[in-house]
């Protein structure tokens, strides 16, 4: 008990870390993984194969992988010194991306096929077709999966932690180098992550509720 | 060509805009790549010299080396990981409340908690000396709480009519559960578990954080320790590592697509779970790590 309320400050910066890394990641993730969902369902076939190239890619590497990539090559193509904060951005969201990506096309799929029957007939093209009547409908069957998406992201940020990006994680390793038993560092760690995990299932629940329409 | 029903088949007009859009795409996926070989070639990273060090003995085995401990790891928490499943998955699905309450919780537990600070905590706490089994024990804890969670999905999934049929033939629950439900839910739900098997894989990269030699920990002790010129090779290693990871990942997917559409050609009535892979034909979720 001593050691989570003698350092309640370092506690609070790991949780704000965590989460401002985990949300900027789910940003960049979304972002690109919609993007690249439109990518595979184009009718340009280098940028479909793009998509699929991206997709093998990412989600075949471990995110451990990824982040070696980041946080030792990437440096050197583009300058150095980028912050750890950043380049663990970039490892999850781009790692989260491929995932989000996968999401999204099934989601598309399961839009019945007389919606985009009728977009193209009213002369939509290939984008319109999608902005305005395919992915909106597609967002609620995408929510679910994206729940647990964004779950596994939450969970996947501590990697950053082992690679001296302050967050939860990396809470124990100040701490145990003061001293204190890891064991009851741990306990109070753990907590954190459950009441994260279960915040971000309960928000998607949320939406998943008010995004509910019947088709 | 409309394989898709989000495009017409493109008419003159379209072909020269979708031709535009492809050459303005590929120009600049070229673009980039060149302006990443030409940073990476300006700071000496695909020299010959650098990819020379493929050619030691020293560093082709501790690859193999490295491989081998990998494989080890992820095979036993592979088997452990299905045993803890099936327990669980029983346990959770039991009469009996408190058993299928501590099931509950064990599973919730494990799957809430970043399998890197279960990892971690277990070696701290208990195997300092044995990377290895703080690496397998933690895999086998969390993904077999997942596979759990899958094959409760699929006894739940197996037709009402089979278990019936077998209590009224007087099979004990146990007996039910053994000879009828278990070897349904796993022939269904087999896709799923090896794509599960997949994220295992991947997982065990994490050995890494704990010192746990296997093959990405191999990755950086030999790319911070080797100097080509005055800079270490890690896009070399990167490279090759990264390849072998994929190459692994990959060969496991094509079982579980393979499974799958094996699952598909017969008919038993029940359904064959999508494999949820990273190959190019699945539009499936999985592989969620």
């Amino acid at each position: 008990m001593n050691v989570l309320l003698d350092h309640l400050d370092l506690f609070r910066d790991g949780f704000i870390g965590t989460v401002s890394l985990t949300a900027a990641s789910a940003v960049l993730a979304l972002v690109l993984g919609v993007l690249i969902a439109g990518f595979r369902v184009s009718p340009v076939p280098p940028l479909r194969a793009f998509g699929t190239v991206w997709v093998t890619l990412l989600r075949n590497t471990p995110l451990t992988l990824l982040f070696l990539v980041a946080f030792f090559v990437l440096p050197q193509i583009v300058f150095p010194g980028i912050s750890s904060y950043v380049l663990g951005v970039l490892a999850l969201g781009f790692y989260t991306s491929s995932f989000v990506c996968e999401a999204v096309r099934s989601g598309i799929n399961t839009v019945p096929m007389g919606q985009a029957e009728a977009a193209r007939s009213l002369g939509m093209t290939f984008v319109q077709t999608l902005r305005m009547v395919v992915l909106p409908q597609a967002t609620r069957t995408v929510i679910p999966p994206l729940s647990s998406i964004m779950i596994a992201l939450t969970k996947n940020s501590a990697i950053a932690g082992a690679f001296n990006n302050p967050e939860l994680f990396s809470v124990q390793k100040v701490l145990s180098d003061k001293g204190f038993n890891v064991m009851v560092i741990f306990v109070w760690v753990a907590l954190a992550y459950l009441v994260l995990v279960f915040l971000v299932s309960g928000f998607f629940r949320l939406l998943e509720r008010r995004l509910e329409v019947a088709r | 060509m409309s394989s898709s029903v989000l495009f017409d088949a493109p008419g003159p007009k379209a072909r020269a805009r979708n031709r535009t859009f492809a050459v303005v795409g590929s120009a600049a996926l070229a673009a980039l790549v060149a302006f990443i070989v030409y940073r990476l070639s300006a700071k000496g990273q695909l020299d010959g010299a650098m990819w020379d060090i493929f050619n030691y003995a020293g560093v082709r085995n501790s690859i193999v080396n490295g491989l081998v401990s990998t494989l080890e790891a992820f095979a036993m928490a592979g088997v452990l990981s299905l045993l803890l499943a099936v327990v669980l998955a029983v346990g959770r699905l039991s009469d009996h409340r408190p058993v299928s309450w501590v099931a509950t919780s064990v599973i919730e537990l494990f799957r809430a908690v970043p399998l890197l600070i279960t990892i971690y905590v277990l070696w701290v706490g208990f195997f300092t000396k044995e990377p290895l089994w703080a690496v397998v024990i933690g895999l086998t804890l969390y993904n077999g709480a997942v596979q759990a969670e899958v094959l409760r999905a699929g006894i739940l999934a197996v037709p009402k009519g089979q278990s019936e049929a077998a209590y009224a033939l007087g099979m004990s629950k146990t007996q039910v559960m053994t000879t009828v439900l278990i070897p349904q839910a796993v022939r269904s739900m087999l896709p799923t578990i090896v794509s599960q098997l997949v994220v295992t894989l991947k997982d065990t990269s994490l050995g890494f954080v704990i010192t746990y030699e296997e093959l990405l920990y191999a990755g950086r002790q030999m790319a911070s320790t080797i100097l080509v010129d005055g800079e270490n090779p890690y896009v070399p290693v990167v490279l090759v590592f990264g390849a072998i990871y994929v190459a692994m990942c990959l060969a496991l997917s094509a079982l579980a697509n393979w499974i799958e559409r094996r699952g598909r050609r017969a008919k038993t009535g029940i359904k064959v779970a999508d494999a949820q892979t990273a190959t190019p034909e699945g539009a499936g979720v999985g592989n969620v790590a």
